[in-house]
């Protein structure tokens, strides 16, 4: 008989589904069915177990290809990569738990490395803004218990978080809204015609780059203040149509995305939303929210953050205290300034995701890929590790757009010989505590973790 | 295990009224005994000041709004860490610093526990995996109940039963240890945008009174035998003439008998109790009503409270009080970050300068000072600085000093920039009390520990508690005249033994000793409709699934779980 | 005043960290002392002198010793580094950092700066004849307290993020500026002498910009009030003047509102 497991997390987009109902044939082996899932997340599963996954590592030969190694050998490339290097930089982790985010917290200060992730080249500007501002925020359900204005600012949820709408924003029925969107007025901001726009009651068409400049009126016109006739492309009619509403609003919530993120102004862009989120709550209540990216790219920022005090671009070159300024330790920065020589990606794919010039840059150094798919990053690899699918193959804490905890599941076993991110990490430390002839640090150690949960019960 | 035996300390154990006794301690399996084999290792202490670990009723350390606050302050980094010693981890942070240097100066100071003093149910998760990555330190969280759907509905329909069965339910499924209130109402108020200023305002929509959710939330806490009692933050935080309000509150337990096997004897522990002794109409006539707050509790035997003091520093606050940090943020302009968290509770977190120089930040440290020196039972009031809020828990060596040295105070008043107006409105200038070495120990290990019905693990020296023993370079007699001379010894021990571990020699790391998760689980009779209940919210108001809410056993490795069992 | 001259021997693969050259850090050390002091390259650690040819013994005290970096340095961050008095004169370029948290003392640079010129600086001078990057004269990541003393100058052309979080001290571009000048800031002056894209004070409280060329879009949140002639820089303008950042909350003084100000040249 297949088995039918529920409440299983999904390993794509920011909104986190833990909903999914995974079907699984007797063997464990093959992923029959998915439900619930958005097309993409479906499709993520069905991946797992196509045929054509790599299952061991593969280190780059003089000929330029790449021949099958084993882990071992794979850990100790690595380890002396890490050792070597003056300054290796780090990044990813747009798909992996927060358990491997921990375990390469050892590596890296081991390493003396530079630590980031993808927020680096996505939401870096909200961290920037959220350091000079604050982060007025609220979990998805209070947006679905209590939400009856709706602000989509910079992002397209229809598309990049297909079930954001329906599951959390717009269409759930919660227990202050139990008339579903008819509760709710769903005001969406961009330039472009967006499906997002198409599904809202008010769509100002802002003109590409001056976000900050309608921000501002906004909250001038909040204040009472008379604004010009137009700004930034929106007739003053409709802005103070969408500060009426505001105003009416008993809870506000603002979503945004890359429109802000990564148009001129950046972080600014973000900063005076906050900003404005702030005013509202002098009025009625008002939240806002980055629209993360990835299944788990709000668990780097939260781990790294208790771990460093930082949540990204944290160089640990020095040993002894840790350093972060976006601009200088900030991926792109290092490798376009040459300040850095070697690359581990992880988890990600720098080589379809970063400028073509940084990766030339990077390439002239060691590069080495842990990833489960084939990618562009893994191709151009001199060494590609494969590992366990998260959320799939294994489980572990993720953190939601919203920085909700939530504890995935992994419904299959991964490919015979694979391990998962966090005990190759694991590996890679004890290897490089060999090299260096030093004592690792665990506060737990992973081997008595497992002995003691087998105690527990 | 080896075998350790501490010679010729003097030795401070309220728990057997030892009070600066020399005599010799030893530690076997990690444990205290009576005596010592020949082949102990041998600890010379004579000079020295010895009582057992530490034990922190109160503190913000782990968690989504610690790190949060640690998120949005790269500048608390900037200049304030701490270099790494070398083999160990990083350590980060100043205000509210990283794990590893949470554990590391909780250690360096003698702590053996901390318990984290507002989990969000949701968050649990989180917090159990800070907990798992700060080292050393044992450490308990306490989720967070005064504003919780659940409860509102069951307290406000009298159903204490349900309360209790739910209660139950959360303790094991988020691996809780107690009932947390957050301005019981108040939190849930601010999810619109409001606030609960009084015991009688009303929460929109569910219609409960803060007075009616505090008794209830104490009943069930009786009912259930928890290890400690209710742990309140009240209404009004913060505000003028707020001390009313915190004794009405504090009379609710009037008449109320603790229930349970842990030797705990209060109802209620009223935290932070600095931030509620407000007086005044307004910040122009703000005044300390620290005598009138401590009188009410001096005959109150049922009450406990920790202190809250102000330490004068640059600081984050955080708070469960949503409503608060936002009113706080309106006062000081600097930036402010939220988190209101679905059917449970909210946190908000502001960065907050006390400065010398502001004649209510000045009052404000009196208060929290004078708590300690007007108070008659050293057993029920604790120190702590709610850290982060009115200080980092590394300044509490700053605490005991000014408690123990009327010149060190004298010295700090004539540092303020209106130390006139601050003696004006407060009584500290003229109170001469000097807190000793016993009643410091009081406060710090005996009396927390048995308030959190820890008193079998923590809180003394007996045969059979944890071997937990910190060694400081004090001479009892002969107390520095110099306050930074103390101060400097209690922040650094010259040995701490955890579980009869060296962990810290010198003030110095030696060891990541045998850090523990502890948490309650209560047995409860089954209780099919709230079990119901629970199922139903989470298909139609959570956004997370009930299977991914409970938290995994391996997220709190090497746990020490207290049963307690309810009578049907 | 004593010179030690520093000349660039060898350039660093990666960018190299000198906390080492400032007058604070060398005062009192003799060339050899000085040659020895430390320097970064990721985590390696090297000798100043492994980069550089030392020439000189400094003073016995910052205020008495002139670091003079005779050459290349735009790989070089740092320099001046919380530096409190002195003087240091680079005949070439900087990277990151120059002037950062500093105190005190003069810094010239002959060719341009990277990112994050004078960051949080409190006192003393910079002299910048080039251009400059990013962040003039910012904060740090987070901190509200931006720059607060000193004059910074760049008489080239400079980036975006100029003074944000500016509590006070002086900036001036002399150059064009691209966006964001003065943004939340709390104090000081920024003179802008060419023309700015836009985002002029935005989310400003209180403190003055000039901007001596033309702002091509001008933030709503900005209300002209009156044209004046004043001195700026040593010369006379008449300026259009602006009030603002109406969207943002102001303090009170003696019951009245402070506003930020905003100058542009009047057409």
């Amino acid at each position: 008989m297949p088995v039918t497991h529920t409440q299983v997390g999904c390993p794509y987009c920011g909104a986190s589904c833990d909903d999914l109902e995974v079907v699984v044939s007797d063997d464990g082996k093959e992923i029959l069915e998915v439900r619930n899932a958005c097309a993409i997340g479906n499709e993520i599963f069905h991946h797992a177990t196509k045929p054509g996954r790599v299952t061991r590592p593969r280190l780059r030969q003089e000929d330029g290809t790449h021949k099958e190694i084993s882990y071992d050998e794979a850990v100790d490339y690595a380890a002396k990569v890490m050792i070597e290097a003056k300054k290796p930089l780090i990044y990813g982790f747009g798909s992996t738990n927060c358990e491997a985010m921990a375990a390469i917290g050892r590596v890296a200060e081991k390493g003396g490395a530079v630590l980031d992730n993808c927020a680096s080249i996505c939401h870096g500007p909200s961290f920037l803004a959220i350091f000079d501002n604050g982060y007025p925020s609220c979990t998805l359900g209070e947006v679905k218990n209590r939400a009856d204005v709706v602000l989509f600012w910079g992002c397209n949820p229809m598309h990049a978080h297909p079930r954001h709408a329906s599951r959390y924003s717009v269409f759930p029925r919660g227990f202050f809204t139990r008339r579903g969107h008819k509760n709710r007025f769903v005001i969406c901001i961009d330039p472009r015609e967006t499906d997002t726009a198409k599904i809202s009651n008010l769509h100002l068409m802002v003109n590409q780059g001056h976000d900050y400049d309608l921000f501002n009126a906004f909250r001038t016109a909040l204040r009472g203040h008379e604004i010009p006739e137009e700004v930034a492309g929106v007739p003053r009619e409709q802005i103070l149509e969408g500060v009426d509403a505001m105003k009416k609003a008993r809870f506000i919530s603002i979503f945004y995305g890359m429109g802000l993120c990564h148009t001129d102004g950046r972080n600014h862009n973000v900063d005076i939303a906050i900003s404005l989120t702030r005013d509202l709550n002098a009025i009625t209540k008002a939240t806002i929210m980055a629209m993360r990216g990835h299944y788990n790219i709000a668990g780097p920022g939260q781990v790294w953050s208790w771990s460093y005090g930082f949540p990204y671009c944290i160089d640990l070159s020095k040993g002894s205290v840790a350093h972060m300024n976006p601009g200088d330790t900030s991926s792109i920065d290092l490798a376009m300034r040459n300040d850095c020589d070697a690359f581990f990606n992880i988890g990600t794919d720098a080589g379809a995701h970063f400028p073509i010039e940084a990766v030339k840059k990077l390439r002239k150094h060691p590069w080495i890929t842990i990833d489960p798919n084939i990618c562009m990053a893994s191709e151009i690899a001199d060494l590609h590790i494969p590992v366990a699918v998260v959320g799939v193959e294994e489980g572990g804490v993720v953190y939601r757009m919203d920085n909700v905890p939530i504890q995935f599941k992994k419904v299959i076993e991964p490919p015979e010989g694979v391990i998962s991110d966090e005990e190759l990490f694991n590996r890679i430390y004890m290897r490089m505590c060999e090299l260096t002839e030093t004592e690792p640090v665990w506060i737990h150690h992973p081997a008595l973790d497992v002995a003691k949960a087998v105690t527990e019960e | 295990m080896a075998e350790l035996l501490i010679k010729n300390g003097s030795v401070f154990d309220p728990t057997r009224s030892i009070n600066g006794d020399v005599m010799d301690v030893a530690i076997r399996d990690g444990r205290i005994v009576e005596s010592a084999g020949p082949n102990a290792k041998v600890i010379d202490a004579s000079g020295k000041t010895v009582m057992s670990g530490g034990v922190d009723i109160h503190a913000h350390v782990a968690g989504p709004k610690v790190n949060a606050g640690r998120t949005m302050r790269p500048e608390d980094k900037l200049f304030k860490s701490q270099a790494a010693a070398g083999g160990y981890r990083m350590e980060m942070g100043f205000s509210i610093p990283s794990t590893f240097r949470t554990g590391y100066d909780y250690a360096r100071m003698g702590y053996a526990f901390v318990m984290e003093a507002a989990m969000p149910p949701l968050h649990s998760p989180h917090v159990h995996e800070e907990i798992h990555d700060t080292p050393i330190v044992d450490e308990a969280a306490l989720p967070v109940f005064g504003n919780n759907w659940f409860v509102l509905e069951y307290l406000k329909r009298g159903e204490i039963e349900n309360a209790a069965a739910y209660i139950a339910w959360l303790l094991k499924a988020s691996k809780g240890y107690g009932i947390k209130v957050v301005n019981p109402g108040g939190t849930e108020a601010w999810g619109w945008g409001l606030n609960c200023l009084t015991l009688d305002d009303a929460v929109p929509y569910f219609q409960i009174t803060p007075k009616e959710i505090v008794s209830g939330l104490i009943e069930t806490n009786e009912a259930l035998g928890l290890p400690h009692s209710v742990h309140i933050h009240q209404n009004d935080l913060g505000n003028p003439g707020n001390y009313r309000t915190t004794i009405d509150t504090l009379r609710l337990a009037e008449g109320v008998t603790a229930k349970n096997r842990f030797g705990r004897e209060q109802v209620i522990h009223s935290t932070h109790l600095q931030f509620h002794a407000y007086g005044g109409d307004g910040w122009g006539n703000f005044e300390s009503k620290a005598r009138e707050v401590v009188d009410y509790v001096n005959g109150q035997k049922n009450v406990t409270f920790d202190l809250g003091a102000v330490t004068l520093d640059e600081t984050t606050t955080m708070t469960a009080d949503g409503p608060f940090e936002h009113h706080l943020n309106g006062l000081n302009h600097l930036k402010w970050t939220n988190v209101d968290v679905e059917l449970e509770t909210a946190a908000g977190v502001v960065p907050y300068v006390y400065s010398p120089s502001i004649r209510v930040c000045g009052i404000q440290w009196a208060i929290g000072l004078e708590l300690a020196l007007l108070c008659k039972d050293m057993d029920r009031c604790f120190i702590s600085t709610d850290h982060p809020n009115a200080g980092p828990f590394t300044r509490y060596p700053r605490i005991y000093t000014w408690l123990m040295s009327r010149k060190f105070r004298d010295e700090t008043i004539g540092s303020f920039k209106y130390s006139d107006k601050v003696v004006a409105a407060t009584e500290i200038a003229g109170l001469d009390r000097e807190i000793s070495l016993y009643e410091i120990a009081q406060m710090t290990r005996s009396g927390p520990a048995k308030a959190l019905g820890l008193k079998d693990l923590y809180g003394g020296l007996s045969p059979g508690q944890d071997g937990n023993v910190v060694i400081y370079d004090i001479d009892p007699a002969n107390l520095p005249s110099d306050p930074s001379k103390l101060e400097a010894a209690f922040q650094r021990a010259a040995w701490f033994i955890k579980t009869g571990e060296v962990v810290v020699k010198d003030g110095e790391i030696m060891n990541h000793g045998n850090k523990r998760t502890l948490w309650v689980r209560a047995n409860v009779p089954e209780n099919p409709q709230v079990k119901r209940d629970i199922h139903d919210k989470f298909i139609k108001d959570y956004t997370v699934g009930l299977q991914n809410y409970e938290v995994r056993d391996y997220l709190a490795p090497n746990p020490y779980v207290i049963e307690v069992e309810m009578e049907a | 005043m004593p010179i030690v001259k520093l000349t660039p021997i060898a350039q660093p693969e990666l960018c190299l960290d000198c906390y080492a050259i400032s007058p604070d850090a060398l005062a009192g050390l003799t060339e050899s002392g000085i040659a020895d002091l430390e320097v970064w390259e990721g985590k390696v650690r090297w000798r100043l002198g492994d980069f550089f040819e030392v020439s000189g013994d400094a003073g016995r005290t910052p205020d008495e010793t002139h670091v003079v970096v005779d050459g290349d340095a735009s790989r070089m961050k740092y320099i001046g580094y919380k530096m409190t008095g002195g003087m240091i004169t680079v005949n070439g370029s900087a990277d990151m950092y120059l002037g950062g948290w500093m105190k005190g003392g003069k810094i010239h640079v002959t060719g341009d700066v990277d990112s994050f010129c004078g960051i949080q600086m409190e006192g003393g001078e910079i002299m910048v004849d080039g251009r400059a990057q990013n962040h003039v004269g910012c904060a740090y990541r987070g901190d509200w307290r931006g720059m607060r003393g000193g004059t910074l100058r760049i008489r080239g052309d400079a980036g975006n993020d100029i003074g944000t979080f500016i509590n006070g001290g002086t900036i001036i571009v002399e150059g064009n500026a691209f966006i964001h000048v003065s943004t939340h800031g709390e104090g000081g002056t920024v003179i802008i002498k060419g023309d700015v894209q836009g985002r002029v004070g935005g989310q400003m409280v209180k403190g003055d910009i000039f901007v001596l060329g033309a702002i091509q879009h001008m933030l709503p949140g900005f209300k002209k009030v009156d044209t004046i002639e004043k001195e700026v820089d040593g010369q006379p303008y008449r300026l259009d003047h602006y009030v603002g950042d109406l969207g943002e909350r102001h303090p009170s003084s003696r019951g009245q509102q402070v506003l930020g100000n905003l100058y542009v040249r009047a057409a």
